[in-house]
């Protein structure tokens, strides 16, 4: 086992890691901030899927496909609060869970009645096709620019959420809604913005993956539990988590694949039972917000 | 407390006594069940119906009684499948002993999960318990020479049984019907007996109020765990009834979708009451048969009308049922 | 309005008609399997799910079968209904759905499946009652006796026999071959079929990676398997993971160094995934249209589907619904009926050519000896339409020394 293979595998756990913290992101961020569990979220990221790849086929670049993609989902996000969850507020903290589970059902199968049961291929764009010579090893062009699109993001995320109005009002909004409202702040329109958010930043990961495995309405399922599992590892709400969450397990599934590979996908499930058996709320979340 | 399961109730005088009213429910659900196969299309839909019952009543003790949404129940439903077809076809473990070995085994298991994940509590402890049912999924896949792993579990056929000195054509889906109910009696009774119990009491308080609960001096962690655990047990005798019925176990009884589907059976029966479950099942299992008629499509139209179930129709079927034939009872 | 008495007199005559009518019908249970009563078969297949589209060209092939039959006039004057049920993939759902079509329905056989797990829930359903079934699903499990019955019967090529004939075609010796493999009992079977072709050509193993079933991101693999340096990597999966893992590996430059070969290349993956990611992958597979120049098999089969869908041609999974149906329907006209054990016995005995060639079911474990296609996919621009999808390298004939030995898979004979 020499150096250079050990170097590649964990680049290849961070770009696993990478789409990992995109999709985890959306769901502790509407968490954090609403105290609204998706279960659709895995759907949404699917649907991200193949709406960038009919933008990209509809316009012939994969980038539009990327830039509209998220923004149209994210909206369509919105819409699903604002007529569904937003009736669910004042009612049990299940109720979002349970309805959006729902949700996920109609979605699904949704995309199967326009698009069809089988899966369509997303070409990876024509820029970021091939191999990049590492001196060590051959990583994919395209693997390399996932990451540093989703460091590029967290970077905006993070700027905003600390150093802008709209970020201060998004964070007080999550920490007391009524004095909020009490100081004239919409807040129906700060709710509305996060779910949005949320929601494209799961289209965001979908597209993002569409080119690295076959878009199929079934993709998002496997990815909901992925998703719950970094989110419960890094603490819901809590965006630090997600990255840190993310980064732990995307690495971890990559070095086991190293010597066992096919308990890969049980190390995530084992690493989510430690971290609970010695603190429940996760690595960063905050006790007692989870009731 | 919990109130009866029938409109019949109604009319009683509620001065009939607790025991009484108890007998009742369990009786009257079992009168229902034992015409199940001659008003239902098919006698392979009424077992689905007795057998997603007794799963989805186990659940509703976690979930309808005690406020605990979780999100992997079909880990012990699975348990109890497996144990009962190991135990049969690797152990030559004879039926009626190899029942009450898988429940026993399950419930083992329940505890084990159920230790991790009441240290969690809210949307954590259904995230929590998706992901450990998610694991027993994977722990299943690989355990290929026990359980058959992808292929499912197989080899353990029950052609015939002897009951009391008779010998039962057990693959005759009217006999087999009647045997399973029994078993289906027998967890209804068994849930009865909690439900009406101290223990009862305690669990609907922690729904309730957890923290006012824990004031009262309950010990609530330590009664999560044992709601847990009993929960587990009597849906893992929906497991084993589930491996006599169909003589083989799929490995996807373990997956979420199975428990999603369970939980969606407690919201349409309505949960909180006693004989909600098996109308939640048996809408459900009616429901899918009848729109895979016209449409394979038909995961939408369960989705959207579970979505309008918890918009409009909380209770669910049966419970709001009983909610408005409900007259002049105290509730709490 | 006419007056009430009258109407009652008629309800009541009516009524009356009815019930005696009614109690008729229940009277005479046994008059319903009349010898001038519908041959019912049933075919359970997943219309839900990831297979759906495979789903649907097996109803439709087996459909075909069945029409053809009945316009020749059916068997023994008696014709023939397929009853076809959505297993939604789910093996639970399949033994549910085969115990409705064996009480309710009362089917005198069962054809179908597509996953393995799908065909022995049917197999344990129907071999406990005694029903017939033929299984069109891909498995060497259902050949072994611990699953075999005499009701059993398993039409689909096995694991065993495509690993084989992929083998013989790409692998020579002295090479040096890695194998990726999806961790779950058909890839296992999938990974000693070619282990052992390997072996008896005089190839070298140079490693071995399982991956989860359903795994949807291969990256973790791919550097390990580069580092092999393999001359041929096979895949052992199936379905999405044969088609995400051919794409990731191709995303890896994996190609560049190594030739890419798996088991079964499957019609509709490389219509999922498109000509430039397939181009150069080697496998093996039931059927392709493209045989129709050499065999005039293939070109009736082919001629047959098109007159009756419009144009379109068959796929590899559509032809075993064909083939499975075609061949037990060709055994219940040779026994002149429906009766179980003589079905059978015309099964045994059974020669037959629908799709490719003459094929016939071998005694100890009733499996089908048959051709095995080995198809090249051909890239974008040699296509010479949209349904050229590969070059047909190799058709070898069947053959009993194709399969394990009867004793190794545990039969008495």
């Amino acid at each position: 086992m020499d150096l250079s293979l050990i170097i590649m595998q964990l680049l290849s756990g961070i770009a696993l890691g990478a789409v990992l913290v995109i999709t985890a992101l959306g769901l502790t961020i509407v968490f954090g901030m609403l105290g609204v569990v998706n279960f659709a979220h895995g759907a949404l990221f699917m649907i991200g899927a193949y709406a960038g790849l009919y933008l990209a086929s509809l316009t012939g670049s994969f980038w539009w496909g990327l830039l509209l993609a998220p923004i149209l989902i994210g909206a369509f996000g919105m819409l699903i609060e604002f007529v569904l969850i937003r009736r669910l507020y004042g009612r049990s903290i299940d109720d979002p869970l349970l309805l959006t589970f729902g949700l996920s059902y109609i979605l699904v199968e949704g995309v199967r009645i326009v698009f069809g049961s089988d899966g369509i291929p997303f070409p990876t764009p024509p820029q970021l096709v091939g191999v990049l010579d590492l001196g060590i090893g051959f990583f994919p062009r395209y693997r390399l620019f996932v990451i540093a699109l989703v460091a590029v993001v967290l970077l905006v995320l993070w700027l905003t959420l600390e150093k802008t109005r709209v970020g201060l009002i998004v964070r007080a909004g999550a920490r007391d809604p009524t004095i909020m409202q009490v100081l004239g702040v919409d807040i129906g329109r700060v709710w509305l913005a996060i779910f949005g958010l949320g929601v494209g930043l799961a289209a965001l990961g979908g597209v993002l993956a569409g080119p690295m495995r076959s878009v199929n309405p079934e993709m998002g399922s496997l990815v909901l539990a992925e998703a719950f599992v970094v989110t419960v590892i890094g603490g819901l709400g809590s965006i630090v988590g997600a990255v840190v969450a993310g980064l732990m397990v995307g690495i971890s599934i990559s070095m086991v694949a190293l010597f066992a590979p096919e308990m890969a996908t049980i190390v995530m499930f084992a690493l989510m039972a430690i971290v609970l058996l010695i603190r429940p709320q996760g690595l960063f979340g905050v006790r007692g917000r989870t009731a | 407390m919990t109130g009866p399961s029938s409109g019949e109730a109604v009319a009683k005088p509620s001065s009939g006594g607790l025991g009484w009213l108890l007998e009742q429910r369990v009786l009257l659900s079992v009168a229902v069940l034992a015409v199940l196969p001659w008003v239902l299309p098919s006698q392979a839909l009424a077992v689905n119906v007795l057998i997603y019952g007794v799963v989805v009543m186990g659940y509703n003790l976690l979930f309808g009684y005690t406020g605990l949404l979780s999100f992997g129940q079909a880990a012990f439903f699975g348990a109890g499948a497996y144990f009962t077809g190991i135990a049969i076809g690797r152990y030559g473990v004879p039926w009626f002993a190899a029942v009450p070995v898988a429940v026993l085994l399950s419930t083992c298991l329940a505890a084990a999960i159920g230790i991790v994940s009441t240290r969690t509590r809210g949307i954590y402890f259904s995230m929590v318990t998706l992901a450990l049912a998610q694991l027993v999924y994977y722990v299943a896949l690989q355990a290929s020479s026990f359980t058959g792993g992808e292929n499912g579990l197989r080899g353990f056929t029950v052609d015939r049984i002897s009951l009391f000195g008779l010998q039962l054509n057990f693959l005759d889906p009217v006999n087999k019907y009647y045997v399973l109910m029994a078993f289906a009696a027998l967890a209804m009774w068994f849930q009865s007996r909690i439900l009406n119990s101290p223990f009862g009491a305690v669990i609907e308080a922690i729904r309730e109020n957890e923290q006012r609960a824990r004031a009262c001096g309950y010990d609530v962690e330590r009664s999560k765990l044992i709601v847990f655990m009993l929960s587990g047990a009597i849906s893992s005798l929906g497991g084993c009834m589930l491996a006599l019925h169909l003589s083989i176990v799929p490995l996807d009884i373990l997956h979420y979708q199975t428990s999603g589907m369970i939980v969606m059976m407690v919201l349409l029966g309505g949960a909180r009451s006693f004989f909600g479950p098996f109308v939640g099942a048996a809408s459900f299992l009616i429901l899918e048969d009848v729109i895979s008629l016209w449409t394979p499509h038909w995961q939408i139209f369960v989705g959207a009308i579970f979505v309008l179930f918890v918009l409009f129709l909380p209770k669910g079927i049966w419970g709001t049922l009983l909610d408005a034939l409900r007259v002049g009872k105290a509730r709490p | 309005m006419p007056k009430s008495g009258s109407t009652s007199k008629i309800t009541r005559r009516t009524a009356l008609a009815g019930l005696s009518a009614g109690a008729a019908l229940l009277a005479m249970p046994r008059l319903g399997r009349a010898a001038d009563e519908t041959i019912r078969i049933g075919f359970p297949t997943p219309l839900t799910g990831p297979f759906a589209a495979e789903a649907r060209d097996q109803v439709k092939c087996a459909e075909l079968a069945v029409k053809l039959v009945n316009d020749k006039g059916g068997i023994g004057g008696r014709k023939v209904e397929l009853l076809v049920r959505d297993d939604k993939l789910n093996a639970g759902e399949a033994a549910t759905r085969t115990l409705e079509l064996i009480e309710k329905d009362k089917v005198h056989a069962v054809v179908g499946a597509l996953s393995s797990a799908v065909q022995l829930a049917v197999n344990e359903v129907t071999r406990a009652r005694g029903v017939i079934y033929v299984s069109i699903s891909q498995s060497d499990t259902i050949n072994e006796a611990k699953d075999f019955s005499k009701y059993t019967f398993h039409e689909a090529l096995n694991p065993h026999m495509t690993t084989a004939a992929v083998a013989r075609q790409t692998l020579k010796k002295g090479m040096k071959v890695a194998h990726l493999v999806a961790d779950y009992a058909y890839g296992h079977e999938m990974l000693r079929g070619f282990k052992r072709a390997q072996a008896a050509i005089g190839a070298d193993n140079v490693g071995e990676i399982l991956h989860p079933f359903g795994a949807a991101d291969y990256s973790t693999f791919m550097p390990r398997l580069m580092s092999m340096r393999p001359d041929v990597l096979c895949i052992s999966n199936f379905g999405r993971d044969q088609a995400n893992s051919i794409k990731q590996a191709v995303d890896f430059g994996v190609k560049q160094q190594m030739k890419i070969v798996v088991p079964v290349i499957l019609h509709n993956q490389r219509l999922a995934v498109g000509p430039d990611v397939f181009e150069g992958v080697v496998g093996g597979a039931n059927y392709y249209w493209g045989l129709e120049g050499q065999s005039k098999s293939a070109a009736a089969f082919n001629a047959a589907f098109k007159a009756a869908n419009g144009g379109a041609i068959p796929t590899d999974y559509g032809a075993y619904g064909y083939s499975g149906v075609g061949s037990l329907l060709a055994a219940m006209q040779a026994a002149g009926g429906t009766d179980t054990d003589k079905v059978v016995d015309a099964l045994e005995k059974l020669q037959y050519d629908l799709t490719k060639g003459p094929q016939h079911y071998r005694k100890c474990d009733h499996q089908s000896v048959q051709s095995v296609l080995v198809l090249e996919s051909k890239k974008k621009s040699a296509m010479a339409g949209d349904n050229d999808l590969f070059a047909v390298l190799a058709n070898d004939a069947g053959s009993d020394d194709m399969l394990r030995s009867c004793s190794e898979l545990g039969h008495a004979t």
